[in-house]
């Protein structure tokens, strides 16, 4: 048979490519179950480590049940509108582990699309149009007692998409945990965002800031500034990428967490408020709280 | 028919024909996959597979491809294989597929699938072009390995992510050596590895 004719070439290419596209789809299709299982369970643990990092009893390994671990500690789970305003709730699992939900890290980048939109937008009322579209995910987790809230952040590093999760405590500053995860940034300089030597370390005692920016990762100006963080040497650009994520990411974050903060303080001053009135109804000195 | 020498066809490529440091192929990703053990040894791992059945499987259609369009061909082959391995480890292990991810698109472009699929499957039955396949990959895998042992022990102090260096010797003033960890460190190891082959196997010095 003639190998070298025209008709022969085209109808084998056609073929070829036919037969090789079914076999992908085919395969493609049987594995995706699987594959989105996968990525939802590492989300999971990704959200659970870094509401867990404050106490260090907790460890999770490759042997730990993360899903049911996530359903029993985790408290609620909702989205948040650039207003700080419950904009849907998340199925936290409580009676099924399988029904779970956590954002894709597609979905972070649709609402990271929007960041950046009202970042750039000219007026304030496509600004604030922008803000109500705003679906942020937020965890609140219950760990020993501590309540601890997760956001998410997410950025462009130098080769793809870099993102991550960070807790803070109840004031909605001071971060209690941190963990960072990429799609392919540089084996051993800027994939190092996602070693507990950089994630655990150097975001011990760290906060957000209330200035602009928030939040910074840069070389050289962390030693007396809480809200900055050193960046990795010989990988610049993820690093001054991930603050720059986190920043604008707490900054949308805010209006909620200035309102769960006050409502949690308010809280405290009531109890504080009960305890100061019991000695003083007894005859004693009243107790100044604020002092202690 | 020409008989086939089989330990020939699997022990040439180890050593003596070593794709890396005598054909001096696939240097692109032998210098970008040897920072951490574990990485090259996955990255090891899937080029045998890869290597081995594209060969595999261009040596049996091999009378019916048309000359012409031969090179696109094999491409679609080794492409297919690639995407298929990197589906498996996806849904299947997860953990070590997300090491892998940025390293998939180097195998389909390594030169060594697409030079043994030239120079050997295209004339040879199924089952040696299976095992010059699977040999090649190794050959590829055992220079990756090896630089990656250097690399990660002087760059980072560790050998699969632990840390073999003790701590007294960085309290005694020991620095990792972060120059290694960069791409030109490793072109000079894998130099440094040829100049010993070549001074074993005197019958590759160009006079």
């Amino acid at each position: 048979m003639n190998t070298n004719g025209n008709t022969y070439t085209v109808i084998y290419s056609i073929v070829l490519v036919v037969l090789v596209a079914a076999i992908l789809a085919f395969v493609a299709m049987s594995l995706q179950d699987k594959q989105n299982e996968n990525v939802k369970i590492e989300t999971i643990t990704k959200v659970l480590n870094a509401a867990t990092q404050i106490d260090e009893s907790i460890t999770i390994d490759e042997n730990t049940n993360v899903l049911e671990m996530y359903s029993e500690k985790i408290s609620e789970a909702f989205y948040v509108d650039g207003n700080g305003n419950m904009a849907g709730q998340m199925n936290m699992g409580k009676e099924n582990v399988n029904d779970i939900q956590v954002p894709s890290t597609a979905d972070l980048k649709k609402q990271n699309d929007i960041l950046k939109k009202i970042d750039g937008a000219k007026d304030e009322a496509s600004k604030a149009s922008l803000m109500e579209t705003l679906r942020l995910p937020v965890f609140i987790f219950d760990i020993n007692g501590h309540s601890v809230t997760v956001i998410p952040c997410y950025g462009a590093g130098l080769w793809g998409p870099i993102w991550g999760y960070i807790a803070l405590a109840e004031d909605g500053k001071t971060i209690d945990g941190a963990i960072f995860d990429h799609k392919g940034e540089t084996p051993g300089l800027g994939s190092k965002i996602a070693e507990p030597a950089f994630y655990i370390d150097r975001f011990k005692g760290k906060s957000l800031g209330s200035g602009e920016p928030v939040f910074a990762i840069e070389k050289g100006k962390h030693e007396d500034n809480p809200n900055c963080v050193d960046a990795i040497s010989g990988a610049t650009i993820t690093s001054k990428a991930l603050g720059k994520g986190i920043d604008m990411w707490a900054r949308y974050c805010r209006p909620y967490l200035e309102k769960a903060a006050a409502t949690a303080a308010s809280a405290v001053a009531d109890t504080a408020a009960v305890t100061d009135t019991i000695p003083a109804a007894a005859g004693t000195e009243p107790i100044n709280n604020m002092e202690e | 028919m020409k008989d086939i020498n089989f330990k020939e066809v699997l022990l040439k490529p180890i050593f003596k024909g070593n794709p890396v440091t005598v054909l001096v192929l696939g240097i692109c990703s032998s210098l970008a996959v040897t920072v951490q053990l574990k990485g090259a040894l996955v990255m090891a791992l899937s080029v045998i597979i890869v290597t081995g059945l594209s060969s595999f499987v261009v040596s049996i259609i091999r009378n019916s491809i048309p000359n012409r369009i031969r090179i696109i061909v094999q491409l679609v082959v080794v492409a297919l294989m690639v995407i298929l391995v990197d589906q498996i480890l996806k849904a299947y292990s997860y953990s070590i597929s997300k090491q892998l991810s940025v390293y998939v698109g180097l195998i389909i472009t390594n030169c060594i699938v697409m030079g043994r699929i030239e120079a050997y499957a295209l004339g040879n039955k199924p089952i040696p072009s299976l095992l010059d396949g699977l040999a090649n990959g190794a050959g590829y895998g055992l220079i990756l390995i090896a630089l990656a042992f250097v690399r990660e022990i002087l760059g980072s102090g560790t050998l699969f992510g632990f840390r073999v260096i003790p701590q007294c010797f960085y309290d005694a003033g020991y620095m990792d050596n972060g120059l290694i960890i960069l791409p030109p460190m490793a072109l000079i190891l894998l130099g440094l590895i040829v100049w010993i082959q070549r001074s074993i196997q005197k019958d590759l010095q160009e006079k």
